[in-house]
């Protein structure tokens, strides 16, 4: 049992991180249609910034709020400079796009940082808790709780806030938006801004427990990716559950059969959720007009 | 009349044959050194795989984001087989190419049912499934490090050399083009555009969608499974990172660069893809900041890919 526990909570840990990734992808692909595979780059520039800001003697919390910002800005300048000129690309296009970008951003933190694994004090000491029989980094409580406060702000964003609400009608349906007023340019750059501000996040939080270094971001936005149509593209409730499934059979697997294979498990889950629901576990089937 | 000529060796399809065994015999009288018959041979390559992935993605409108799996399914073979199993080079290349049909055949039905960003994400995960073992199974592989692949003989004649393999390659690539450029003018090729258009639309007309789809992604597991021999046998060494992600991005973004529907435009996108790098390598540390800018400047000046982009300009008239 204490066993079992051990690998439901490591699970959990990086399947809150696949899950503010996966909820990074939702809200860029809500708002424009893009798949934006820079979104772990976003997670990498996070960690990274706020080990180089400490290291250039920044205290803590400056740092923290240093990089989110620097990470933010990097949001907001992709959709300006790559994004926003291709409009109108088909969705091939925009990916690779997205990966021109994020192989970019990757060789700019190679050459303004460096190429060694880093990492971050722990919030609450290094101590691990006796949880059930399991042991567990409080890092790994401050992950899960951060990721559970930055999905009921963007739920309250979301249903109780004007700017919300303009946000959700661009993704319903972009010409209504646009006709009823809603300057739906501002809206997709917003998308693009607070996903890189919850990637940031994602990766300061968890920087602690899984290091961080330059390309950390590739595997990211993969298991994120993967995860966010894993719960149904589109769906941001969907995005957080198929994160944590994503976490949780990365950590089960890891754990009972066998460590080298733990990214298997997760992609075979995938493939094996989609031949029975095509449209992940939450999304709705699009009926084709001809 | 130049006009005309253009528009010959752009839209007909002797035209770009002709077009591609031209430059295959023209480039090496500008080449100063044997590098370059080495680069070239490598676009030569990646052609192949590309103008299969074209096919499939340009053709049909299915999007592959593991198609450097089968590179790796063929990269292996030719690397395992020969040396643990005695099986010669050019069978070893065959047999790969049959266990990626047969993969492709087996994976493609449900994954082909998927759509848009599923079928994005199922092809990605069965392409990382791949490398995965790949990686793991180092008493067969030699794991992430990779393994060595031994010269090919044929009847005592040792294939090495980058001006023996630019023509062997070459060669190659043409007959992939030949092939492709043929399918596409069948009724295979007629049924693949139809569903690009509309799959719904293509099923009322009669076209069984699913053994449409299902032939041309085995026919591009197969080109992609060859590119990953050659690969091997060219340069003697092997590893997982050739069946990775990365190299599938690297797959489509061939495909998009040199223009969707468009064989001329994979052998393009081949180039720019491969020389790339090359170009840069001189900058060392910047190389990735300088592709990744690249990349992103190509696909915003250039959407529609640049072989079609330029006939629209030539030509006037949408591509």
């Amino acid at each position: 049992m204490s066993e079992f526990l051990q690998f439901a909570f490591s699970g959990l840990t990086v399947g809150a991180v696949y899950a503010l990734v996966a909820l990074g992808f939702t809200l860029i692909y809500n708002a424009s249609d893009v798949v934006n595979f820079a979104q772990g780059e976003f997670v990498m520039l996070g960690g990274m910034g706020t080990v180089f800001l400490l290291a250039m003697g920044v205290p803590l919390p400056v740092a923290v709020i240093g990089a989110i910002g620097v990470t933010t800005l990097v949001g907001l300048g992709l959709y300006l400079f790559a994004i926003e000129p291709a409009r109108g690309a088909s969705a091939v296009t925009l990916i690779i796009i997205t990966i021109g970008a994020s192989i970019f951003l990757r060789g700019v933190a190679s050459i303004i940082f460096d190429k060694r694994f880093h990492s971050l004090p722990h919030w609450f000491g290094p101590a691990p808790l006796s949880i059930g029989g399991a042991s567990v980094l409080p890092q790994s409580l401050v992950v899960l709780a951060g990721a559970a406060i930055l999905v009921v702000l963007l739920w309250a964003f979301f249903e109780r806030t004007m700017f919300g609400k303009a946000v959700l009608a661009t993704s319903a349906n972009r010409l209504a938006a646009k006709l009823s007023g809603i300057n739906t340019g501002f809206v997709v750059g917003f998308s693009f801004a607070i996903s890189a501000t919850i990637g940031a996040i994602a990766g300061i939080l968890v920087t602690p427990i899984t290091l961080t270094s330059y390309d950390v971001g590739t595997l990211l936005a993969l298991k994120g990716f993967a995860a966010a149509m894993l719960g149904g593209m589109g769906n941001p409730l969907g995005a957080v559950i198929g994160g944590l499934v994503v976490g949780l059979v990365e950590g089960f697997g890891a754990g009972y059969l066998s460590s080298q294979y733990k990214d298997a498990f997760a992609f075979i889950v995938i493939l094996v959720v989609l031949f029975a629901m095509p449209n992940g576990l939450f999304g709705r089937s699009k009926i084709e007009r001809v | 009349m130049g006009g005309r000529i253009l528009e010959f060796f752009a839209d007909n399809r002797f035209g770009t044959l002709l077009l591609l065994a031209a430059l295959v015999v023209l480039l090496p009288l500008f080449f100063p050194s044997s590098f370059y018959y080495r680069v070239a041979a490598i676009v030569w390559i990646f052609s192949i795989a590309a103008i299969g992935l074209n096919l499939l993605m340009g053709y049909a409108g299915q999007v592959s984001l593991g198609h450097a799996g089968f590179i790796g399914i063929g990269a292996y073979a030719v690397a395992v087989l020969p040396s643990r199993f005695g099986v010669h080079a050019l069978v070893a290349l065959l047999l790969g190419a049959i266990v990626s049909a047969v993969l492709a055949a087996l994976v493609g039905r449900p994954i082909l049912r998927l759509k848009g960003h599923y079928l994005a994400v199922a092809t990605l995960g069965f392409g990382i499934l791949i490398a995965m073992v790949l990686t793991n199974e180092a008493w067969l592989t030699g794991g992430p490090d990779g393994i060595r692949v031994a010269r090919m003989t044929i009847i005592g004649w040792s294939v090495r050399g980058s001006d023996t393999w630019y023509w062997i390659s070459g060669a190659t690539m043409i007959l992939s083009a030949f092939i492709a450029l043929n399918l596409v003018d069948s009724p295979l090729g007629r049924a693949l555009r139809a569903i690009h258009d509309s799959e719904v639309a293509a099923k009322v007309v009669g076209i069984d969608v699913p053994q449409a789809k299902l032939t041309v992604f085995v026919i591009s597991a197969v080109y992609a499974s060859i590119t990953g021999s050659y690969l091997a046998l060219f340069d003697g060494h092997i590893t997982p990172d050739s069946a990775g992600f990365l190299r599938s991005v690297e797959l489509v973004t061939m495909v998009v660069i040199g223009g969707m529907g468009s064989i001329f435009g994979s052998v393009i996108g081949a180039s720019v893809i491969v020389v790339l790098p090359q170009a840069f390598a001189v900058l060392a540390d910047y190389k990735h900041v300088m592709i990744g800018a690249f990349i992103i400047i190509f696909m915003i000046a250039l959407p529609a890919g640049i072989v079609p982009t330029l006939r629209a300009k030539l030509f006037g008239r949408a591509p």
